[in-house]
């Protein structure tokens, strides 16, 4: 393929609007995501999913299966209970202490959530092998659910008998609750707020799946899986499954989005694995939509009891947090980190002296939580941004004034924040002013004000959100300290072919980000060629053997940097054989367009490809030199980015009917140096569509059996076209010090500031009520009680200040 | 059963379960897997195809109701290496990231523009109603469908029939 707007002489390509070369094959239908492979004499994976929030499996019958048409095998449990070396992996054990229970691919003597895995039939089709799940026969003792996080930590029902608690463990990040504790006694004025985090269904288009072959000779396997982690997945299948790494291949082709959804290794990936291994034929699963909303891990999942203290002009002296967490019923991958990831956020951009964290995470019946789009940070951003507003109000100042009296200064950095981090850089003060002017805030005060005092049924609310986060994860030594189990480093080679054609090798693993078409820019970019000429290998173990694979939005900052810098080696490499060959001193030769010259004699040059080609035939290289051009370079980074903006929404409420209408939205991001600002803009408006779903619609429901009302995109409410509007975008540029691109990170922005800025805009719109908060998803029967409730109060639609010098507690329950 | 179907202009007759649903038909029997299965509730839109000419959801008709029936998949759209104005749209765009909800999204938007030819932006909005996307936030999906609609005034585009609607010649693009 080739690709437009490719700059053929090597003319700048980096901040371009490159269209992606992953296109074409998307576009028309070539692609192939697993559920394409077609595998001669694949047999079909059909799960049977307990029905109860909480049982013990009594007995599991599966001979009524096996007299199916086309059925292999069917086996429970108890079945399989040898094939595993090892329980479906937690790689996040964040304390020594922490209770974590068994988790075998297949529940054996208990069913924890509804969806939990206890039987698996394998058919000669996909239909053969639904119908034989229907004939399994499992017999339950049903025992109560638990699905309230505060009612988990009262221990009246314990998921987990063999931990003795529902407490999974408690984590604080409190460096001096002396200076909280002062800094609340002399406030002159407090918010007090708890905030529910609903659980989030991710809902990647592309439901999972798994095709595992084994390979004619020599015991090995391919593992093809719908995964964002092929290297780390690799590792988890070795040590569960109890193959040796060495005969593992795992590939993720192309993948319909993750979210964090497939950033997990899931039972089903492992059973796929075992059954290949144990029938000696391909093996394949593929997720319906409904195991997609039970079984794959859910998102969120928090009540947040946050304090904020400040003195009179609403300088903020103190955040206090208190987390509950739900873990739901097993600990997936890593799943305990995810209230880690926010904990060092929640004094988000504001400069604030004192600050106490404290966590404590439960287990539930319901389906395991785990990393989605922004992975505890959102829940922080929402927190302290939605606190700032609340603060405005007791103040009695605008919320864009709030925060310009609390902003970190643009000449603080690098800052070091209460919480320990080290805050790269930033200028928050001028993504305000920037997305202010964007948006053309005095007009909408205006209009607003205009339709307030019109007294009509159709209020305007405005909301702004300032949000920070940390990518790029991560330094693997800090990751060491917060008792994660793995690094933070990103792989990278490449090799400039004897053609002049250059192969990149990375570890990250894209599935919508467009790394092909950016990774090539980066090296074209070092290399002065055209990007057309560099191929980009990824998401294949035995291709790309290293890497940490694509979440965080890490992928740039660690991935692309080490491709960036194993680039450089490379071309140190080809200017010390140009200048052997030129017979000049390195420092003499300059690379632009592809050719190294001698400075101030312009014709005598070499071209890369020509140096590539003799240092392939290396008929005359340096003494000491190794053949060919290659170079490969292992990226930790040595800090986290902090990407940053302001978001500001603007919603239309129906006071009568309690609907909102997402009707303008406005993104200032900055994420450093950009590679493709077409991509960038791309991950924002999605990832705000993702944020403002939370907002507003979506909400994975419970009832108090534990059964998940929202299993189907009928009852979870994924936004269409016609619920959103489109997004104005704009950024600014502050390059982060911490890599040699510049680059912060953008995949999770979107969805970290969208959400509180559209409740912001919610509660803007809600104020003449004396309303403080209203729960997410703002549903139009929760704002039209809200209302109600108001109305019934006697607080008129005029009284804004109704509370404003009171210490009241915005309640958001979570409705079911 | 046998039934017999043209597919992306090839007609063939097969034998098949009355329960096969014409997305399986499609992607098992017929072996073109770019259209995609979202959901079980015909509530995604990922398997959208042309049958007879109008936009269908794959997932909620029968193989055996397409007996007899013309039929286009996202892979006859192109005609060989030259995109259709509404693949272009997508790639130029960037109406699209990872590509799942892609095939019937375009497949959505063909249709869309052949009935609403100068749609407004809130009608793009309603008419891709059924069809969901969770990477892209749709702004550049509707971008792109407005931009086919206009590069279809400007007389790019040509015959209404699906399959070969709006295709533009080898030598008007930059096709990849
Ligand atoms: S597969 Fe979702 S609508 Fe057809
Ligand atoms: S591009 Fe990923 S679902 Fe639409």
């Amino acid at each position: 393929m080739t690709t437009v707007e490719a700059s053929a002489g090597g003319g700048p390509v980096l901040g371009t609007r490159l269209r992606r070369r992953e296109d074409g094959a998307l576009l028309t239908g070539e692609s192939r995501f697993v559920a394409d492979l077609a595998v001669p004499g694949a047999l079909h994976l059909a799960l049977v999913r307990s029905p109860h929030a909480l049982a013990r499996i009594v007995d599991v019958d599966v001979s009524g299966a096996l007299a199916m048409p086309g059925v292999v095998a069917a086996f429970s449990g108890a079945d399989l209970r040898d094939e595993w070396a090892g329980p479906l992996p937690c790689g996040w054990p964040v304390t020594a202490e922490m209770k974590q229970p068994a988790h075998l691919p297949l529940a054996v003597e208990r069913a924890c959530y509804v969806g939990d895995a206890v039987a698996v039939v394998v058919a000669t089709s996909e239909y053969a092998a639904h119908d034989a799940a229907d004939a399994v026969t499992v017999t339950y003792e049903p025992l109560p659910a638990v699905v309230d996080l505060e009612q988990a930590l009262t221990d009246e029902v314990v998921v987990h008998p063999e931990l003795g608690t529902n407490v999974a463990y408690t984590w604080e990040l409190a460096p001096d609750d002396a200076a909280v504790d002062a800094a609340f006694a002399s406030a002159a004025h407090v918010v007090d707020a708890r905030y529910v985090q609903q659980r989030l269904i991710p809902a990647a288009m592309e439901p999972r799946g798994v095709l595992v072959v084994p390979e004619p000779f020599g015991g090995s396997f391919t593992v093809y899986s719908a995964t964002q982690i092929p290297h780390i997945l690799r590792v988890m299948l070795a040590l569960t499954a109890g193959v040796p790494e060495t005969d593992l291949r795992v590939v993720a082709p192309a993948v319909g989005g993750g979210f964090g959804s497939k950033l997990n290794v899931y039972a089903e990936e492992v059973l796929a694995l075992a059954l290949a291994r144990r029938l000696r034929r391909p093996v394949r699963w593929i997720e319906e939509r409904t195991e997609n909303a039970q079984a794959t891990i859910q998102g969120r999942g928090q009540i947040q009891h946050v304090e904020l203290a400040a003195d009179a002009e609403g300088k903020v002296t103190a955040v206090r947090v208190r987390l509950t967490a739900d873990m739901g019923a097993y600990l997936q991958l890593v799943t305990p980190g995810i209230p880690l990831l926010g904990a060092f956020l929640y004094s988000g951009v504001y400069d604030v002296p004192a600050y106490s964290f404290r966590c404590t995470s439960v287990f539930t019946t319901a389906t395991p939580t785990d990393a989605y789009r922004g992975a505890g940070r959102p829940e922080a951003t929402y927190a302290i941004e939605r606190a700032m507003d609340t603060l405005a109000r007791r103040v009695g100042v605008a919320p864009e004034e709030i925060r310009r009296r609390n902003f970190i200064g643009p000449d603080a950095f690098p800052y070091t924040s209460v919480a320990g981090l080290v805050y790269d850089s930033g200028n928050y003060a001028g993504a305000l002013d920037r997305c202010l002017a964007l948006a053309g805030y005095d007009a909408l005060r205006a209009e607003q004000q205009r339709r307030r005092a019109a007294g009509g049924t159709r209020q305007l609310g405005i909301g702004i959100s300032s949000y920070f986060e940390m990518c790029g994860l991560a330094p693997s030594r800090v990751l060491a300290s917060l008792n994660y189990t793995a690094g933070g480093w990103e792989a990278a080679s490449v090799r400039i072919l004897p053609t002049g054609k250059v192969e990149v090798v990375t570890g990250t693993s894209p599935h919508g980000q467009g790394h092909e078409t950016s990774w090539a820019m980066i090296v074209a970019d070092r290399l002065g060629i055209s990007p057309d000429d560099v191929d980009v290998i990824h998401s294949d173990t035995a291709r790309a053997p290293y890497g940490l694979d694509t979440y965080g939005s890490r992928s740039l900052a660690v991935g692309g940097t080490a491709v960036a810098m194993a680039t450089d080696r490379v071309v140190d490499k080809a200017r010390r054989l140009a200048a052997h060959q030129l017979e000049v001193a390195e420092e003499d030769l300059e690379l632009a367009g592809g050719v190294f010259a001698v400075r101030g004699s312009p014709d005598r040059t070499m071209a890369l490809a020509a140096v590539a080609f003799e240092a392939f035939t290396a008929h005359d290289l340096p003494d000491g030199m190794e053949p060919n051009l290659e170079a490969s370079c292992h990226f930790d980074p040595p800090n986290f980015t902090f990407p940053f903006g302001t978001h500001l929404a603007v919603v239309e409420l129906d006071t009568d009917t309690g609907k909102v209408s997402l009707v303008a939205y406005h993104a200032v991001d900055d994420c450093g140096v950009q590679v493709n600002p077409m991509i960038v803009e791309g991950q924002v408006h999605g990832g705000v569509v993702q944020g403002a779903a939370q907002a507003l619609w979506e909400e994975a429901a419970y009832d108090t059996e534990g059964n998940l009302l929202s299993a189907t995109l009928m009852d979870y409410l994924v936004p269409s076209a016609a619920e959103v509007p489109s997004i104005t975008t704009a950024s600014t540029v502050t390059p982060s010090p911490t890599n040699v691109l510049g680059v912060k990170g953008v995949g999770e922005a979107g969805t970290i500031g969208a959400a509180p800025a559209v409740i912001n805009a919610v509660v803007d719109a809600l104020s003449p009520f004396g309303i403080e908060d209203i729960a997410m998803p703002a549903s139009p029967q929760r704002v039209w009680r809200a209302i109600e409730d108001a109305r019934r109060r006697g607080t008129h639609p005029t009284s804004t200040a109704a509370t404003d010098d009171t210490t009241t507690q915005a309640t958001s329950t979570k409705e079911t | 059963m046998n039934i017999t179907v043209t597919v992306n202009g090839e007609t063939a007759t097969h034998d098949v379960e009355p329960r096969l649903l014409l997305v399986h038909y499609l992607r098992d029997v017929v072996g073109l897997t770019g259209t995609n299965v979202g959901c079980d509730t015909s509530s995604c839109g990922a398997c959208t195809v042309h049958v007879g000419g109008e936009s269908v959801k794959s997932c909620t008709m029968l193989a055996v109701q397409a007996d007899g029936a013309d039929i286009t998949t996202i892979e006859g759209l192109a005609q060989g290496d030259v995109l259709h104005p509404m693949q272009r749209a997508f790639r130029e765009n960037h109406g699209l990231q990872c590509g799942f909800c892609t095939p019937g999204m375009v497949m959505a938007a063909v249709s869309l523009l052949e009935e609403h030819p100068h749609p407004t932006e809130a009608e793009v909005r309603e008419g891709l109603e059924g069809n969901l996307c969770r990477c892209t936030g749709y702004h550049n999906i509707v971008k792109a469908v407005l931009a086919a609609a206009d590069a279809g005034d400007s007389g790019a585009a040509a015959t209404g029939s699906p399959g070969v609607a709006g295709r533009v010649p080898a030598s008007a693009g930059a096709p990849s």
